[in-house]
C-alpha cells in the first residue's frame, strides 16, 4: 500500500551513492522551518483564533510547530496576537529581546499589524513601531487558516535565510533603527 | 426613606440645609461645594439611620463651556440598610482642581480616584498614594479632558493626504 504521509523535499544537490551533498544553508533551513518553536503573545481575540489554529481541526503541528514555547528562551516565532496598548509595548519588546538568535515576529491581526479600529491614544499603532515584523496577517480577527498562511510564509522566510543572515551589516542596521542592542 | 428625611438628618447632624433632588430615575441628587463634601460623605457614612456605606462609582466630568466650574467630580454612594442610591457632585474650576480625598471614609476610593486623577487631572488632597493608574507614567496629558485630540496623532495611515486635503 503507498504511503500518504508527506515528507520535506529533498533540497538541491549532487546525491550519488552513500552521499549527498547540498549547501548548508539548505540543510539548516530545512530543518530549522519544519520545527518552528512559537511562543504565543496573545491578547484577545485573535489569540482565540488561535487556539483554533493549533487545535486538531486546523492542526498547526502538521507544520512542524506542534510545541508552543511559554517561555522566550527557547522560542523561535514571536506571534502577536491582538491589541497592544501602549503600556503592554515595553513588556512585548522585552520578550522579543528574550528571544534568542534567530527569531522571527508575526504579527496576527489589524490591531497588531496597525492598531486597528482603536486609533486612540492608549493603543500601539502597530506592533512594528517597537520590534521588527516579518510577516502581517490581516483580519479582524483573520480566520485559522489566514494565520496558517502566515505560519507558511514564515517558513518560506526561514527557507531561504542564508545561516549568515543574522551577522549581516543589514541585519544589524535593521536591529539599531528599533535601538535593540 | 425620603429626600426630605435625608435633608433633615443631614440638617441636624452638619448643622447646614441641603437640597437634594430627585432625577428621572428617582435617584437622588446632591449638589455640593467643596469644603462641604467630605463632611457630608462622612456623616452620611456615619450616621446610624443612613449608613450609606459603600461607594458604588466615583468618576470625573469634564464641562468645557462651564466657566469656573470645568471640572465635576460624581459620587455614588449605596445604602444597604435603606436600599437607596444617593449622587453627589462637586464642581471645581480647571486652573485648581483641588478636591478632598475621601479615602479616610471609603477604603475602596484609593483606586477610583487615582483613575479619575489619571483621565482628568483632578488633584485628591490628601489621598495617599495619587499616581496615575491605567495609562503610562510617562504620558504628560489627561486624555479624558476634552481639549485632549482622542485620535492617535502618530498614525499615518490616515493622513490628509490620503484623501486629498
Amino acid at each position: 500500500m503507498q504511503s500518504t504521509i508527506q515528507v520535506a523535499e529533498t533540497p538541491e544537490g549532487i546525491a550519488g551513492q552513500g552521499f549527498f551533498a547540498t549547501t548548508l544553508d539548505a540543510v539548516v533551513g530545512l530543518a530549522r522551518k519544519n520545527s518552528i518553536w512559537p511562543l504565543p503573545f496573545a491578547t484577545s481575540c485573535c489569540g482565540i483564533e488561535f487556539m483554533s489554529t493549533m487545535s486538531s481541526h486546523y492542526d498547526l503541528a502538521r507544520f512542524g510547530s506542534e510545541r508552543l514555547s511559554f517561555t522566550p528562551r527557547q522560542a523561535d516565532l514571536l506571534m502577536v496576537m491582538g491589541t497592544i496598548a501602549k503600556k503592554m509595548a515595553p513588556v512585548l519588546r522585552q520578550v522579543y529581546e528574550q528571544m534568542a538568535e534567530p527569531k522571527w515576529v508575526i504579527a496576527v491581526g489589524a490591531c497588531a499589524s496597525s492598531g486597528g479600529i482603536f486609533d486612540t491614544y492608549s493603543v500601539l499603532q502597530g506592533i512594528d513601531r517597537v520590534i521588527p515584523v516579518d510577516v502581517y496577517v490581516p483580519g479582524c480577527p483573520p480566520r485559522p487558516e489566514q494565520i496558517i498562511e502566515g505560519v507558511m510564509r514564515i517558513q518560506d522566510l526561514i527557507g531561504k535565510e542564508s545561516v549568515r543572515r543574522r551577522n549581516s551589516d543589514e541585519y544589524k542596521q535593521l536591529m539599531e533603527s528599533y535601538f535593540i542592542k | 426613606m425620603t429626600t426630605e428625611q435625608i435633608e433633615q438628618l443631614l440638617l441636624n447632624t452638619t448643622g447646614q440645609s441641603h437640597q437634594l433632588s430627585l432625577d428621572g430615575y428617582g435617584v437622588m441628587n446632591l449638589q455640593l461645594k467643596v469644603n462641604q463634601l467630605f463632611g457630608v460623605l462622612l456623616q452620611l457614612y456615619k450616621d446610624p439611620e443612613l449608613e450609606f456605606h459603600f461607594l458604588t462609582d466615583l468618576c470625573g466630568i469634564h464641562y468645557p463651556d462651564r466657566k469656573d466650574e470645568e471640572l465635576c467630580v460624581v459620587y455614588h454612594v449605596h445604602s444597604m440598610k435603606l436600599r437607596t442610591r444617593l449622587r453627589l457632585k462637586v464642581y471645581v474650576p480647571i486652573e485648581k482642581p483641588e478636591v478632598p480625598s475621601v479615602t479616610g471614609i471609603y477604603g475602596s476610593a484609593n483606586w477610583m480616584e487615582r483613575e479619575t486623577y489619571d483621565f482628568f487631572g483632578i488633584q485628591f488632597v490628601g489621598h495617599p498614594n495619587l499616581r496615575r493608574i491605567l495609562n503610562m507614567d510617562e504620558m504628560e496629558a489627561f486624555p479624558l479632558r476634552k481639549e485632549f485630540p482622542l485620535e492617535d496623532p502618530m498614525r499615518e495611515d490616515k493622513a490628509d493626504f490620503h484623501f486629498g486635503r
